[in-house]
């Protein structure tokens, strides 16, 4: 691989945005019917900026994140429509070439298991240097003495003798730490993280969560953490995108939104979680189970299991409509959810 | 027999279950034909617990902690390595096979995944009848199949489910399955081994809910064994936290949230993400450093020492008893056991000075 090359597309534009997605549709055609994992997305990420997406299991989270890295198996997964602009460029209308300049390196991400991320029979540091050579195509002796300065950065103890253990020799925490470094290692603006945290205990948790946040002081990366924890996006994020049956439902600052969230579903959530001052009574959980992304309710995807609906919600589709102070609902009585105090 | 060991009348206010100095290790061997043993994994290394009837004790601590060990020798899914656990009286890890079977009546099991926990070759209503065939005499064969419905609605399924199969439910039904199974004998202990962990935030709360309702109705105590600290909170009356194969703390769930006093006790709560941002940037944390140390080879003295910022010379060389030493009202296994989270001014136990 020669060495790289700058970005060949317009120059970014000042004005634009770290990365915007817009209007993200993603569907797999699968032999039962097809999937609509991701039906409309649209956000924006500015640097030193952390971006929570929270849903649940088969919101389309991952599969939003995915298809910025462009790493969705297609087929059976295509990006049916939208744009994912890094710096003002489309990537989705980006020559392959050029692609590889952005995904990867100026975008990284963490996944949630880092042991089967990595590759069991290579040495670690081997892993992590091998990468930064076919990358920027240093010699072999800078990339190893890179990979331990990697392994410095996500403050893996005595890097220089940990170099050459196997993935196995290490904990779940430190593998996570070298999956860290390895997001690292081209210098990236921006870090997707999904459920990066989930595997690891509560202790080592809070370790990684810190080890990103000083990474995003020190050089000002845009985080995206793709998460299904209250307590991880109330811990460290500053925008929160909560996402059901594949669209965003509400967008909105973190403090406002675990004040008075705008969206039944995110209320819904909200009073699912045990706090202190509920001891002794009974949850208030949210009826149903999500639904099938093959099939998805007409109107409002989440009616069903609403307790606000009305009868236009069974057949209008609400739009993400603006509520103030920068946020937006997609409920038709977004208004009166904000106002219900329960 | 373990008959000498209850043979005096008992005392009242016998809790219903009492677990003493249980221990797990695991052998570590080498050598393909002839193995040797080359040392152990001491998962559950000297733990005392007890039951009360109706009550509700949470089992805390992080992966590898032997939370789970010590509910699968309750049921002696796994064997003791040593110790007892007595059921009204009657010591479990002393009982042949078919006393076994008769004590599994009265202690039942649900499991943290739904998904590998159900024979998919059965339906739901095998399942459920499934225990009263081997229990004969509970509820009679011709009754067997309304028994089932009328369970399956109690845990809020409808009774046709009988005639599907687990792969037609969700995550959150087929957890509901499990527990409408572990209520199919009338048990009066019901061990729930992090039974909401792998559902989903929405779907967590109703099962939470369901395990508290089902537990007034019948009379049921839990031994409820999982990680996340906000869930144990809200089921819990009493709550013990585990490290490294010991209890290091243990109260009613008020002295372990509002005034632990162990350092892992502490640091473990403050690591927990709060589900709330207001005033985030000010919260007082602990974040322990390094990893826990290995179960096969743990550290001398306090297990907890090599990650504690409160360790002295002590704390490696004398282990520190699960006792009440200070008048924290609970005990905590801690030579400086403090609701403080300063590093102790003097080197010396308060305990050995007093």
């Amino acid at each position: 691989m020669t060495a790289t090359t700058p970005l060949a597309s317009p120059p970014p534009s000042p004005t634009a945005h770290l990365l915007e997605v817009e209007d993200l549709h993603v569907e797999f055609r699968t032999r039962r019917g097809t999937v609509n994992a991701v039906n409309g997305v649209s956000y924006t990420l500015d640097e030193r900026e952390t971006l929570a997406i929270l849903g649940e299991s088969g919101s389309g989270k991952s599969v939003s994140a995915q298809a910025v890295m462009g790493i969705i198996d297609s087929p059976p997964g295509f990006v049916t429509s939208g744009s994912i602009r890094y710096r003002g460029t489309d990537l989705l209308t980006l020559p392959e070439r050029d692609l590889e300049q952005v995904r990867g390196a100026k975008i990284a991400m963490i996944f949630q298991d880092a042991l089967s991320a990595l590759n069991p029979v290579f040495r670690v540091g081997w892993q992590l240097a091998e990468m930064y050579r076919v990358h920027t195509g240093t010699s072999k002796g800078e990339a190893r003495e890179k990979a331990i300065e990697l392994m410095d950065r996500v403050r893996i103890p005595s890097a220089r003798e940990r170099i050459d253990s196997y993935p196995h020799e290490f904990s779940g925490g430190m593998r996570q730490r070298v999956m860290i470094a390895m997001a690292l290692a081209l210098d990236p603006d921006i870090i997707i993280a999904d459920e990066p945290t989930t595997a690891l205990d509560v202790t080592v948790q809070a370790q990684i969560m810190q080890l990103l946040k000083d990474l995003q002081d020190e050089s000002g990366l845009g985080l995206i953490l793709i998460t299904h924890d209250l307590g991880v996006v109330a811990d460290v994020a500053d925008r929160l995108a909560v996402m059901y049956a594949g669209k965003l439902v509400e967008t909105a600052e973190v403090h406002e939104l675990y004040r008075r969230p705008a969206h039944p579903y995110t209320k819904g959530l909200m009073a699912s979680i045990p706090r202190t001052d509920q001891k002794g009574t009974r949850l208030s959980p949210i009826v149903g189970s999500p639904p099938s992304l093959m099939r998805i309710p007409p109107g409002c995807s989440f009616h069903p299991r609403c307790s606000y609906r009305r009868d236009n919600c069974k057949t209008d589709v609400p739009p993400l409509y603006p509520v103030g102070g920068g946020r937006a609902s997609a409920c038709h009585y977004a208004e009166e959810v904000m106002a219900d105090g329960r | 027999m373990g008959a000498d060991l209850h043979g005096a009348p008992r005392p009242a206010g016998e809790p219903l279950l009492r677990v003493e100095r249980l221990v797990k290790h695991f052998p570590l061997t080498q050598g393909i034909l002839f193995k040797r043993k080359v040392g152990a994994v001491q998962a559950v290394d000297g733990v005392d617990l007890t039951l009360n009837r109706g009550e509700t004790l949470g089992l805390v601590g992080e992966s590898g902690c032997g939370k789970s060990t010590v509910a699968k020798t309750l049921l002696r899914l796994e064997e003791p390595t040593s110790g007892h656990a007595f059921y009204k009286g009657t010591d479990i890890f002393s009982l042949g096979r078919h006393e076994l079977r008769a004590l599994r009546r009265q202690i039942q099991i649900i499991f943290q995944d739904p998904y590998a926990s159900l024979n998919p070759r059965m339906t739901v209503g095998d399942i459920i009848t499934e225990a009263w065939e081997i229990h004969p005499g509970i509820v009679a064969k011709s009754d067997r199949r309304d028994r089932a419905q009328e369970l399956l609605q109690r845990v809020g399924l409808s009774p046709d489910a009988v005639n599907r199969y687990p792969h037609q439910f969700s995550g959150g039904q087929r957890q509901r399955v499990g527990i409408a199974r572990a209520l199919t004998l009338n048990p009066d202990i019901i061990i729930c081994d992090e039974p909401v962990s792998a559902l989903d935030v929405s779907v967590q709360a109703q099962v939470i809910n369901l395990l508290e309702e089902i537990q007034d109705e019948f009379g049921l105590a839990f031994i409820f064994v999982a990680h996340d600290l906000s869930v144990v909170r809200h089921i819990s009356d009493r709550v013990a936290v585990m490290y490294l194969g010991r209890i290091v703390e243990i109260g009613d769930e008020s002295d372990i949230y509002e005034r632990a006093t162990h350092p892992y006790t502490q640091a473990l709560l403050s690591a927990a993400p709060l589900p709330d941002p207001e005033g985030r940037e000010n919260r007082a944390r602990v974040v322990l450093e390094g990893d826990v140390p290995s179960p096969a080879n743990p550290p001398s003295g306090c297990r907890f020492r090599t990650r504690c910022w409160k360790a002295q010379e002590v704390c490696a060389e004398q282990d520190p008893q699960l006792l009440d030493r200070f008048g924290h009202g609970h005990p905590s296994a801690c030579h400086f056991a403090d609701t403080s989270l300063e590093p102790p001014r003097s080197a010396v136990p308060p305990a050995a000075l007093a």
